[in-house]
Parts: C-alpha cells; sequence; structure tokens
C-alpha cells in the first residue's frame, strides 16, 4: 500500500512509521504543524509541534530512508480542535481534544489529503488494534487508545492502519532502540498538546476572562461560594471547588448552566447518575440493532461498565449503566465496546452525552 | 533525479573540486608566519585576487566569509552600527521586503533590538525595485544609516538595475548593500562599475563549496565586525581561513564568470522551453515575475535559469511532494525552521494573493541542466498538477 505515516516526533508514531516500511510498504513520512502560535514553529518552545518534535521525527524519517515534509494543519486545528475546545467549556461541557483531534485532523483533514493525493491509508502510532475493519483495544491496556479513535467510522477507519496495537508500550520502546532512533528513550506525553504547561483552567482564563458565578448546593439551594468562571469546573470534580459547606463530607460538581454561570455541587450519592443520553452516535461498523447490551467507557482512562444502548426519539442513544458512575459530564464520549476479551474488546461506536441521569427522575442537564 | 533546484544548491564544478581537494590535503595556517603558513596565505591571497578580479574588485575589498547568511549579515548589521556609531541620527535601514531571510531577519533584528527604524521599499509587481522607490525611501538621507537591495531575487528572479540604485544612494550619501548571490555566474556582475558598497556573494550557488562566502566591501566603507578575533580580514571578520575552501571558491567563481555569457544563452533557452511547455500542459499556470524576455539596463531582467509559475488550486507543497515522488527535485521558497512551506514572502511583497503565492513552485536551471531534465517536467507535471488539484487548497 501507499501510506502516509503521520509522525509527531514520538517513539510510537517512529516505530509505527518503521514497521509500515519493514513490511514492504512504500511510506512517506508526515509531520503535522498543529501549533496555533506560529512563533513557536520558530523560536522551539514546547508544544504540538515544536521545532525539535518535527527534528525528531525528520531523524526518523531520513534514517528509514523515506520522502518527510511537514503538512501546515494548525488552522485547521485551531478552528476545529482548540476553538471547539473553548467553546464547549464556555457551553458548560467536557470535550476531549484529543478524540476531536482524531476525528477532524488525523482521519479527516489529513487523510482526505493523503486519498487525495494518491495514497491509500494513513498509518499512526496509536494503540489500539484494527483487522478486518474491526477496532479493537490494545494489548497493552495501560496505553490502550481505543477511547479515543471510538469517533472513527467505518469509512475512516478503512483509511487507517495502526501497527503498534499487538504489543506493549515496552516493546515499542525496544524496537526504537533496535532500530538506533534517539526517541526511544523520549517521555511520553501526558498534557494537551496545546496547553503544554498542563494549566487547563489557565488557558481558559486566558481565553475566556473572568466570568464570575455562584456555586449553589443542591440540597439547600444555597449560594455557598463564588467562583472565577464555571469553565474551571468539569461534572464529577471534587478537588478545588473553594466552599465550606459545615460537614465533612465531600462534595462533587454536579452541574454547570453556562447563562447563569452556576456552579451545582452536592455529595457523592447526588453525583452519581445510571443513564445518559447522547447525541447522534457514529459507529466504527455496521450500525447495530437497537437495543443491545454493552460495556460503555466514559473517558480515555476510564474503567468500561456493563450497560444496555437503546435509541432516542432525537437519534441519540439511551445508555443505562448496569452500575451507577460518578462524574459524567455532558460533552464526554461514551464509546461503547462488545466485550469479547479474549481477542481485545471491540469498539462499535460512541456518541457524544448530552445529558446525564436517573432513570426514573427528570435528567441532569 | 532530475535536479531543479540549482538555485538552492548547484553541484561543484570539476575545476573548484579539484582545487579544493588538492589544497585539503595540505598543512598551514594563512596566518602562522612559517613556511608551510607562507605558503597557504600565498594559495588564498591568490585566490582573493582571482576571486577580485572576476568581478570587478580590488583583493583588498574581498573579505571571505562562511557564506551568504554570514555577508548579508555583516553588511546589514556592520554597516549599521559603523554608520550610526558616527552619528546617531543615523537610525533608519532602508530594504526591500523581497530580500532573503539572512537581509530581512538581520534587518528586524535591529529593529527589534537595536533601536533602528525601517522604511520597507515598495517592490514593483515584476519584483524589482526601481530607482523611484529607493529615492522616495531615502529622502535627503541624513537618517539613513545603510540601504539594501538584492541584484537578483532568488525566488522569482527579478533583477534589479543596481548601478541605477547604487546611483540614487551615492547621490545622498547612503551606502548601499547588495545581495548578489544569485545574481554571480548568471548575470554580468562588475563590483566597481556598480558602484554599490557592499556585495555579498557566496560559494555553493555557482559551483563552489558550501561554508565559503565573500563579502566585497568598499576601502572607504566603515563595517563593525560580527566575529571579533585575529583580525584576519581586514579586522572586519576574524576566524582562520579556510584555505581550501577559499581555493574552491575563487576557481568556481572564475570559471562562472569565464563561462557565464555562454551558460546563461544556454540556459535561457532551456528555461524558455520549459516555462512554454508547461503551460503548454496547464494552461491557466501563471509566470511570477518578469517576463521571460525582460531586459534591465541593457541585460536580462530576469535570472537565465529562473522559472517560477503558479498553478491555481493546487498546493505548492502538494506540488513538490508528488513531483519528488516521481524524481523531480524543486522548490516552493521558504520554509520555516519546522519545516512548514510557506506562501512565498517575495510574491506576497510584489503583491501577489496569498492563495497565489502558496500554489508555486520555483524550478531552477544551473550548470549540469539538460533538454532531458525539461522533458522529464514536462512529462509528468500535468498529471500531478491535476492530482494536487484534487487535493485542493483544503487544511489551510
Amino acid at each position: 500500500m501507499r501510506l502516509i505515516a503521520a509522525m509527531s516526533g514520538g517513539v510510537d508514531s517512529a516505530v509505527a512509521a518503521a514497521l509500515a516500511v519493514e513490511a514492504g510498504h512504500d511510506v512517506t513520512g508526515v509531520h503535522l504543524a498543529l501549533s496555533p502560535d506560529r512563533q513557536t514553529l520558530r523560536s522551539g518552545a514546547r508544544g504540538c509541534c515544536s521545532v525539535e518534535d518535527a527534528h525528531d521525527a525528520r531523524r526518523v524519517a531520513d534514517s528509514l530512508g523515506i520522502p518527510f515534509y511537514v503538512w501546515d494543519l494548525a488552522d485547521r486545528f485551531r478552528e476545529d480542535v482548540v476553538e471547539d475546545f473553548v467553546a464547549e467549556y464556555a457551553a458548560g461541557r467536557t470535550p476531549n481534544p484529543c478524540l476531536r483531534c482524531n476525528e477532524k485532523i488525523k482521519f479527516s483533514a489529513v487523510l482526505d489529503r493523503a486519498l487525495a493525493l494518491g495514497f491509500d491509508a494513513v498509518v499512526t502510532g496509536h494503540h489500539a488494534r484494527l483487522a478486518d475493519g474491526e477496532l479493537r483495544r490494545s494489548v497493552d491496556a495501560a496505553k490502550d487508545q481505543s477511547y479515543v479513535l471510538g469517533v472513527l467510522t467505518a469509512r475512516q477507519l478503512a483509511g487507517a492502519v495502526f501497527p503498534l496495537g499487538s504489543m506493549t508500550k515496552d516493546r515499542v520502546r525496544e524496537l526504537a532502540a533496535e532500530r538506533g532512533y534517539a526517541v526511544a528513550t523520549k517521555p511520553d506525553s501526558h498534557d494537551i498538546c496545546f496547553i503544554p504547561d498542563g494549566d487547563t483552567r489557565g488557558f481558559l482564563a486566558r481565553r475566556l476572562g473572568e466570568q464570575p458565578g455562584p456555586v449553589v448546593d443542591a440540597t439547600t439551594g444555597a449560594t455557598v461560594g463564588t467562583h472565577a468562571g464555571a469553565y474551571g469546573f468539569t461534572i464529577g470534580q471534587r478537588r478545588g471547588l473553594g466552599v465550606s459547606t459545615g460537614d465533612q463530607r465531600p462534595r462533587y460538581v454536579l452541574g454547570i448552566e453556562p447563562v447563569s454561570r452556576t456552579v451545582t455541587i452536592g455529595t457523592a450519592e447526588q453525583a452519581e447518575v445510571d443513564e445518559v443520553v447522547t447525541r447522534a452516535p457514529t459507529w466504527t461498523g455496521p450500525v447495530p440493532e437497537l437495543p443491545f447490551t454493552a460495556a460503555v467507557q466514559l473517558r480515555a482512562h476510564g474503567t468500561p461498565v456493563a450497560c444496555t444502548v437503546s435509541g432516542t426519539e432525537e437519534g441519540g442513544l439511551r445508555i443505562e449503566f448496569g452500575e451507577r458512575q460518578r462524574g459524567v459530564a455532558p460533552g464526554q464520549s461514551a464509546v461503547l465496546y462488545a466485550p469479547d476479551a479474549d481477542r481485545g474488546d471491540r469498539v462499535l461506536g460512541q456518541g457524544t452525552v448530552l445529558r446525564a441521569g436517573e432513570r426514573s427522575a427528570a435528567l441532569h442537564t | 533525479m532530475t535536479y531543479l533546484d540549482h538555485a538552492a544548491t548547484t553541484p561543484m564544478l570539476p575545476s573548484a573540486l579539484a582545487a579544493m581537494t588538492e589544497q585539503l590535503a595540505r598543512v598551514g595556517n594563512a596566518s602562522s608566519l612559517h613556511a608551510s603558513g607562507r605558503e597557504a596565505r600565498r594559495v588564498a591571497e591568490q585566490s582573493r585576487e582571482q576571486l577580485a578580479a572576476a568581478l570587478g574588485a580590488r583583493p583588498s575589498e574581498v573579505l571571505f566569509t562562511g557564506g551568504g547568511t554570514e555577508g548579508d549579515n555583516l553588511a546589514v548589521k556592520g554597516l549599521y552600527w559603523a554608520r550610526r556609531a558616527a552619528d546617531q541620527a543615523r537610525r533608519r535601514i532602508v530594504a526591500s521586503p523581497a530580500e532573503h531571510h539572512a537581509v530581512l531577519d538581520s534587518v528586524e533584528w535591529l529593529e527589534k533590538h537595536d533601536d533602528a527604524e525601517v522604511t520597507w521599499l515598495r517592490v514593483e509587481p515584476d519584483g524589482r525595485i526601481s530607482p523611484d522607490a529607493l529615492a522616495e525611501a531615502l529622502g535627503d538621507g541624513r537618517d539613513v544609516a545603510v540601504a539594501s537591495v538584492m541584484w537578483a531575487n532568488n525566488e522569482i528572479g527579478a533583477v534589479s538595475d543596481l548601478a541605477a540604485l547604487a546611483a540614487v544612494a551615492r547621490a545622498v550619501g547612503v551606502p548601499l548593500h547588495t545581495d548578489a548571490v544569485q545574481a554571480i555566474g548568471q548575470l554580468p556582475v562588475d563590483f566597481a562599475a556598480s558602484g554599490v558598497d557592499a556585495l555579498t556573494m557566496t560559494g555553493h550557488k555557482l559551483g563552489g563549496p558550501m561554508g565559503a562566502g565573500a563579502l566585497l566591501l568598499r576601502r572607504d566603507a566603515e563595517c563593525t565586525p560580527l566575529l571579533h578575533g585575529g583580525g584576519q580580514e581586514r579586522d572586519v571578520r576574524s576566524g582562520t581561513l579556510d584555505v581550501a575552501a577559499i581555493v574552491g571558491l575563487a576557481a568556481a567563481t572564475r570559471s562562472a564568470v569565464d563561462e557565464r555569457g555562454e551558460r546563461a544563452a544556454r540556459l535561457t533557452a532551456l528555461r524558455d522551453r520549459l516555462v512554454a511547455g508547461v503551460v503548454a500542459q496547464v494552461p491557466d499556470a501563471q509566470l511570477n515575475g518578469p517576463a521571460l524576455d525582460d531586459v534591465v539596463a541593457g541585460g536580462p531582467g530576469r535570472l537565465p535559469g529562473n522559472a517560477h509559475l503558479s498553478f491555481p488550486g493546487a498546493e505548492g507543497d502538494a506540488l513538490l511532494m508528488l513531483l519528488d515522488a516521481r524524481g523531480i527535485e524543486c522548490s516552493t521558497g521558504s520554509a520555516c525552521s519546522a519545516g512548514v512551506a510557506r506562501p512565498s514572502h517575495v510574491l506576497l511583497a510584489a503583491g501577489a494573493d496569498p492563495a497565489r503565492a502558496r500554489s508555486s513552485l520555483r524550478f531552477s536551471l544551473g550548470h549540469t541542466s539538460t533538454d532531458a531534465d525539461v522533458d522529464e517536467l514536462l512529462a509528468v507535471i500535468a498529471p500531478v498538477v491535476e492530482r494536487a488539484r484534487r487535493a485542493g487548497m483544503g487544511g489551510h
């Protein structure tokens, strides 16, 4: 196949590209310049496409003897990922920018361009398995990235190659070291790439400004504190609420109402829900017949729980949990898996959470 | 491999390679007082004389440098510092926005860090600077430290009339620097006759080695050094002379200048065939820069080996990648240090819209170019442009 290898400058994409070359494919390396601040392209500041990362990617491509180019997707990334991230927080929701980047950048903008230029697919260093069109978890549970790929459609997966899903991260590093790549020991990236200092609240405060509002106790309806911006909170959050409620029981964020800027807090029991309603879902393969039973995962490194999935009149999904879940926020992706552990749980699809709540009661919004 | 990127670098000329490798085997520091040192100095000074003779300069006006970037930095910063030291009122720099980054970034650095004021020159739609624009920008010249206008543009090949520009600068007492990196070997360049005060040249654009060049600097031009040390080059530039590279530089320059007329005629014909062939296959392709038969001051108005074309609806970097995959090597202009292809700042300075600037490719011919190279390009350009158009302008 003729493949575009998306090379971030990290060890995973380096080894993925190498394995694609060694499997006999015709591979062209591409580093995506995504930084919303063009200056970092020249100044070498760390960020999603620092000069060092581009250099690291280029070194690997050069040693593989494959062509290598940098594609400037900064504008698309800013519009589809960064602005989306800010707008979602401003609306009181909790987005996952990595998932959005896979959906809109790597397997949309990049894949479309690759296909138009005559390539067959895009190969990345994601830790997930893809065989016969079925997306599955990586064998390395700690590094599994199937959650942030759960948004991909069958068409997008048809243009994706993930060579690393059947090996552990340690094995990836070994393969990099065997090939003499300097990135073999490069640390994993953890933070959101466009917030390299990890201070999400500070980033949002710079973008959205101070937006003070009340913190309200759900039980009493009393205002128990104030905050500088509801965007600084995530549903289910426990730390940093800055309020005192008299008793010693922990409080959690239950809801964020962006218009009145009200952050509602409550007890652990109040923070638990037993179902979510999502927007229109995406499916990795054939559209399953509703209702069905599955396992649902609500965040990138969350624990999957058994669930029953049915449809809503609005075309979304109703996902009823087998056990109550705390901290389920609108904006999160509910990724559905078919549990068949021996072959790696299969990703069925996902829906973006619209609201979470109780089966028998009105849903929280 | 079809190499159509001679403006980036061109293969070494056999005479330069032979002279350089012979010298590489010898020991001797040209600053040493013993026999080996004297022999190295003899060779370096002979090279200086050859280079000076080829370019219409006096040997004492030749300062060997580490290449074009150093020459541009030394001229712009050194002249600015020296002129301002002599008169604090001289804080203005007049420069073309279509310069190479070695000039542009030096000027911007002085603006940001050293109190300079910058007046950017108006660029003609074909990419050159008119004497009128320079006169207008200089005014009475009393507050101007230095002016810089390139002899021939590296991207779109536009040639300016440096003699006319130098006369304008001289009339108001402002030193004029010119980046002639692309001009030498393709155009007649005579330092003394041009009247410019400083001229940057480099070896690897004309068949010499990389990392070796020269700044031609008039004896009466005060220039503050960038590199301090042994003072080897008139106390304006320090550093042990790279004698082997200097021998290669001089040999290449002499050969490029001696054979210029014949080579330029051949490259012009080849370039014209390339442009006509591309336009025949991609009828809406647009030639950027001066017309192919343009004339400036009685000579070519466009670098003989330069073809710069825009392909509406296609991205330059997609075109480059598709041609690269077919063994054809060309350029989109500048890239940032991370490797992102940028819309040509030269085309933007000349008033082109950003889409046209992003959809452009530079094909540059040199001493090893042949009809077969042009044929290779013409065999693939139509499907490549069609394919790149399918990929569209998305993602930008």
